[in-house]
């Protein structure tokens, strides 16, 4: 399970700059959970996940993992848990190395950072039958550059990657937005299944309201730091695209975008 | 003009090779962690420091070339924590761990500015039962050569390694190192040690060849040791299966024959800063003059 509590943010304080983000901001999510979050520019979805993810810390309040207060802790030790994809494909692979290295990476995360072989060649079946399921031949391509692949192949593995690392929680920093619309659904696709059969806590910023309506079973409207709609299981999924959009257009009207 | 070239050829890839060791620990800064490494000019004296006083003392010749690694280990790992733990910039943090190594050389050497070690001192090249079993025209490219292909091989399995793939990791992406749990921070901080620690064994190295040391041998290290890897690199780029490693050798090598040419064109050894200066900003803009060509294409 996974808590903030009462958590305040404000950028550049005390000088005339200053946005109050979050105030007494509060949010659970249950293990297991998938949260779909929109809302506006500014409205603190980015925010939230940093937080969360220990690159940004809370000016006050907690963020507790199963119980136990991780708001001090390092961001490198919270990935031990956390798997996190961002918006730029870039950011989840390392161009300058090959696709089977990059699995390797990957592979090693649960293990020790020694001297042995960086590549385990007895995992290079699974690794293989792992990007075949993707269906974009990246099985055959192992010893390409990961620079040398399209953001929709990047992103794909920097997906097969995380569901190689031993974590409980996969954060989702609208991993679809640089795609084009069919890399995009192809991803989103991915995402879900992964979710599934790992039984992963998932939260995924989007601004896809079909995808946050689709996918997941909460779905959260975030606007000037806090959620404005929360609906979960039944109630999301009476919820229709135009209810969605209808509330999502007053909270943009009102930001002036 | 040619024949001075070519009758300087044997002992210009001597020091292609001794200077190999040097541009070996600049790809580890430079290619591999994207970091500009300025510690370089106080660590490449710093081992010819350490080694020359421990000759001059009566050690035996490679545990003084052990022990100029390991004091440039200690370099490296200073520049790190300084980097890492104090926040400085990557640059600063090298430069003032270089201004900070020219006392210390100086201190180590007993305040002498210039040490010569004599010509029946026991060196890597000279006086050891290896070296006296070869024609003393082989000693250096031999000796040397091996002691090359040596590191190289060893850097190339290091970096096969898990810890080597997290060491390119770390600069090619540090998001995934923070992602598999890794401080990015610490990774840096070993990779600058192993990279001094290789650049001191070149300065002792040359120490222990040219039997002198001389504590300002290290200004424009840095420049020519990148020169040597970005002429490496760029060479071999088009080709596959060439290793960064043996880029590296053969760009220390093709460098110093460069140089020799300049000199034996009629350049005074006293312009050899200013030819290396040359090459470098020929062999940088040579390179973003291509990217723009492929930019507009």
């Amino acid at each position: 399970m996974l808590e903030l509590r009462q958590i305040d943010k404000v950028y550049n304080p005390g000088t005339v700059r200053e946005i109050g983000l979050f105030s007494d901001f509060s949010l659970t999510v249950p293990k297991g959970q998938f949260v779909s979050v929109v809302g506006s520019n500014g409205s603190g979805k980015t925010t939230l996940l940093n937080i969360l993810c220990g690159s940004l810390p809370p000016d006050s309040g907690q963020v507790l993992l199963d119980g136990q207060d991780i708001t001090r802790q390092k961001e490198h030790l919270r990935a031990r848990r956390f798997a996190r994809i961002y918006q730029n494909p870039a950011l989840g692979t390392c161009a300058k190395m090959s696709i089977r290295e990059n699995m390797a990476l990957a592979d090693n995360k649960r293990r020790r950072m020694n001297l042995r072989p960086g590549t385990d060649r007895s995992r290079l079946p699974l690794w293989r039958q792992m990007l075949a399921e993707l269906g974009l031949g990246l099985e055959n391509m192992m010893e390409a550059r990961a620079g040398s692949l399209s953001g929709g192949q990047r992103q794909a593995l920097a997906l097969t990657m995380s569901r190689l690392t031993p974590v409980d929680f996969l954060i989702l920093d609208e991993h679809t937005a640089a795609l084009d619309p069919k890399a995009a659904d192809i991803i989103m696709h991915l995402t879900d299944r992964m979710v599934r059969e790992s039984g992963l806590t998932a939260i995924m910023v989007t601004h896809n309201l079909r995808f946050a309506l689709d996918y997941g079973d909460r779905l959260l409207m975030m606007h000037q730091g806090h959620a404005v709609l929360d609906v979960r299981d039944e109630g999301k999924r009476r919820l229709e695209m135009e209810d969605l959009l209808r509330l999502f257009n007053e909270i943009s009207v009102e930001c002036g975008n | 003009m040619l024949s001075t070239f070519l009758a300087t050829l044997p002992s210009t890839l001597e020091q292609g090779l001794l200077y190999a060791v040097l541009a070996l620990g600049i790809m580890i800064t430079y290619t591999i962690l994207d970091f500009p490494d300025l510690t370089v000019d106080g660590s490449f004296p710093l081992g010819g420091a350490v080694s020359t006083t421990l000759l001059l003392r009566g050690w035996d010749p490679l545990a003084a070339l052990l022990a100029a690694t390991a004091c440039g280990a200690l370099a490296g790992l200073c520049t790190g924590l300084i980097h890492v733990k104090l926040r400085v910039r990557a640059l600063f943090s090298g430069i003032i761990m270089m201004t900070a190594l020219y006392s210390i050389n100086l201190r180590i050497t007993g305040g002498n500015a210039l040490l010569s070690i004599p010509r029946t001192a026991s060196t890597l090249f000279r006086n050891n039962a290896a070296a006296d079993l070869l024609p003393p025209w082989l000693r250096v490219p031999i000796i040397a050569g091996l002691l090359v292909l040596a590191l190289k091989v060893l850097l190339d399995l290091f970096l096969s390694t898990r810890a080597g793939y997290l060491l390119r990791a770390a600069g090619d992406n540090e998001t995934v190192v923070t992602a598999l749990g890794r401080d990015k921070g610490n990774v840096k901080i070993a990779g600058l040690t192993m990279a001094n620690a290789l650049v001191a064994l070149s300065g002792a190295v040359v120490c222990q060849e040219q039997r002198l040391f001389e504590v300002s041998m290290g200004t424009g290290t840095m420049v020519l040791a990148l020169a040597s890897v970005i002429i490496g690199v760029n060479l071999f780029r088009r080709v596959e299966r060439v290793r960064p490693t043996t880029a590296v050798i053969a760009g220390s090598i093709l460098y110093k024959v460069c140089v020799a040419f300049a000199i034996a064109c009629g350049l005074s050894p006293m312009d050899m800063k200013l030819v290396t200066a040359a090459l470098f900003l020929g062999i940088l803009a040579s390179g973003s003059l291509k990217r723009k060509e492929k930019a507009h294409a």
